[in-house]
This record gives structure tokens, sequence and C-alpha cells, in this order.
């Protein structure tokens, strides 16, 4: 069994902001992230799949489906996107990394199988660098 | 607990299955497919698992874990062109997965003796790809 993991990068701009808080409340749980003009990062993310070896092709995976999958799911519609206003996941959510994280994996997880539509490869795990030091990871059993 | 050692090789590949059309190759592999070949510097993470020996402190020499993957791994692959000069890529299509399953086929035995047991390989052909292998199924290799 092989896990193969590809990295792509987007840059997108949000602002962290919980409707249930007050003002203060977010100032002070957010700080700089809840400048009410949002910021933005170059986003990296990390695809990890499972599988075994085809043995035709040497490959666990087609890394030019996976490419397909991903830019069509995730790096097109989020690339030089405000988070907030552009993505509807985000209108009710805040656009943490951990809830970005959760919903590339429902994003990849619903389009899976018309890309892999077999008994693998499976999606593994998630993993967002916010910044080069900010880095989250979410398994895809994890993921609803 | 877990130890990494990096080591770092370039060489160069194609990937092509004799027994698949040029097309199928093009359609399979893209311009990896490329008769010619191209390379990568490629990077090597070698992870070996074991407890710290209760004298020494180590769960292994890293001197000799050192010794052993350039003697293993680095000398045979470093400026090599794969699918002509490195068995068995002359019949096993050098993909990253083979490739990782090759360096576990020359390192298990050297790393798996005493102590110590080999965990894990992860090999990176660009930085933005990067295959583990963890031994847990015999490769096409």
């Amino acid at each position: 069994m092989f896990r193969v993991t590809r990295r792509y990068e987007f840059a997108a701009s949000h602002r962290l902001d919980a409707a249930a808080l007050s003002e203060e409340e977010n100032r002070r749980l957010y700080g700089k992230c809840n400048n009410p003009y949002g910021h933005g990062h170059n986003y990296a993310i990390e695809v990890s799949v499972r599988g075994p070896l085809d043995d035709s092709s040497g490959r666990a995976v087609d890394t030019a489906r996976l490419d397909d999958l991903v830019a069509r799911e995730v790096l097109r519609p989020f690339h030089q996107r405000n988070l907030n206003t552009e993505i509807a996941a985000f209108a009710a959510r805040v656009p943490t990394s951990e809830n970005l994280a959760a919903e590339i994996g429902r994003r990849l997880k619903a389009a899976w199988n018309s890309e892999f539509p077999g008994r693998w490869p499976e999606l593994e795990r998630i993993r967002i660098a916010e910044t080069a030091r900010n880095i989250f990871e979410i398994g895809a059993d994890e993921i609803e | 607990m877990l130890i990494t050692r990096k080591i770092e090789f370039s060489a160069s590949h194609v990937c092509r299955n004799p027994r698949l059309s040029d097309e199928e190759n093009r359609a399979l592999y893209g311009m990896a497919a490329n008769p010619h070949g191209h390379g990568h510097n490629y990077v090597v993470e070698v992870s070996v698992e074991g407890i710290p020996d209760a004298v020494t402190g180590m769960v292994l020499d890293l001197k000799e874990l050192k010794a052993v993957l350039s003697r293993e791994i680095v000398e045979p692959y470093d400026h090599r062109f794969l699918n002509h000069e490195v068995a068995p890529f002359d019949r096993v299509v050098p993909t990253t997965e083979n490739i990782a399953c090759d360096i576990w086929r020359r390192l298990d035995s050297h790393l798996s003796n005493g102590a110590a047991r080999l965990h894990s390989v992860r090999v990176y052909e660009t930085a933005d790809l990067y295959v583990d292998y963890f031994g847990e199924q015999p490769c096409s290799a």
C-alpha cells in the first residue's frame, strides 16, 4: 500500500469573525485575523491518497486525474477569492483553516467517484499550511 | 521512536510501459513518457523505528545509517539514467512508487537487524509530489 501526496497552492482572503460573539470578543479571540477589511494567505494544501500499486502503470494513483479533481473542486473556486463572501460554505461558518480543511475534504469526497470510480485509490488526508508556521491536518474519516 | 534521515540523488528516467502503445503511454504518463528521458532531484527520507538503547541512548548508530544510505542508495542511483543503469528499472517502470519500493527492498535487511526496524520510505520526486511506502505489500520490483 502506498500513500501518494500532492501539493497545491492557492491565494485567498478571509476574515475570522464568529457571528455568535460580540465585536469585543471577536477582537480578543481572533486578534489581527478579525480586521474588518480581511487579509490573505498563500495557502499550500497537501492531498494524500492511499492505494495499492496498479501493475500496468506502476503507480498507485493517476496524478493527472487527481490534479484535475483538485483544480476543479478547490483551486479554481478558491484561488484569488474572498472566502467569506464568495464561497457559500463560509457564509455561516468562520473560514478558519480547520473549517477550510474540512470543506476541501467534503468537496473532494463528494466528487471523488467522478474521477476514481473504483475501490482504490481512496482519499486519506488533507493538510493545509496557512503560513509556513501554521499547519492543519484532517483525516478523510473525520470528514462528514 | 522514529528516526528519519534524508538523502538526495539526481537521476533521469522515462515512465513508459513496453506492453502499452506509444499513445497509451502518453495518455497514462503525459510528459514523463518522453522517450529521451528527463530528470529530478530526488529527496528520500528513511525512517527507522526502535527504542533507545539503555546504555547508548540511541535507537541505532547514525554513522552506520548514513553509511548504509550512501552505499545502498546514493551510490547506485546518483547521476544515473534509472531505466538503463539501475536494476530493476530495466523491466519495472521507475515511477515514484516503484522507486520507494526498490529503496525499501535495498535497505530492509541492513536496517531491520537488531533493535531497530525500517518504518517507512518517503520519496519526493519534486517538492509537490511525494510517496510514502511502509512495506505493507510486496512490490512489483
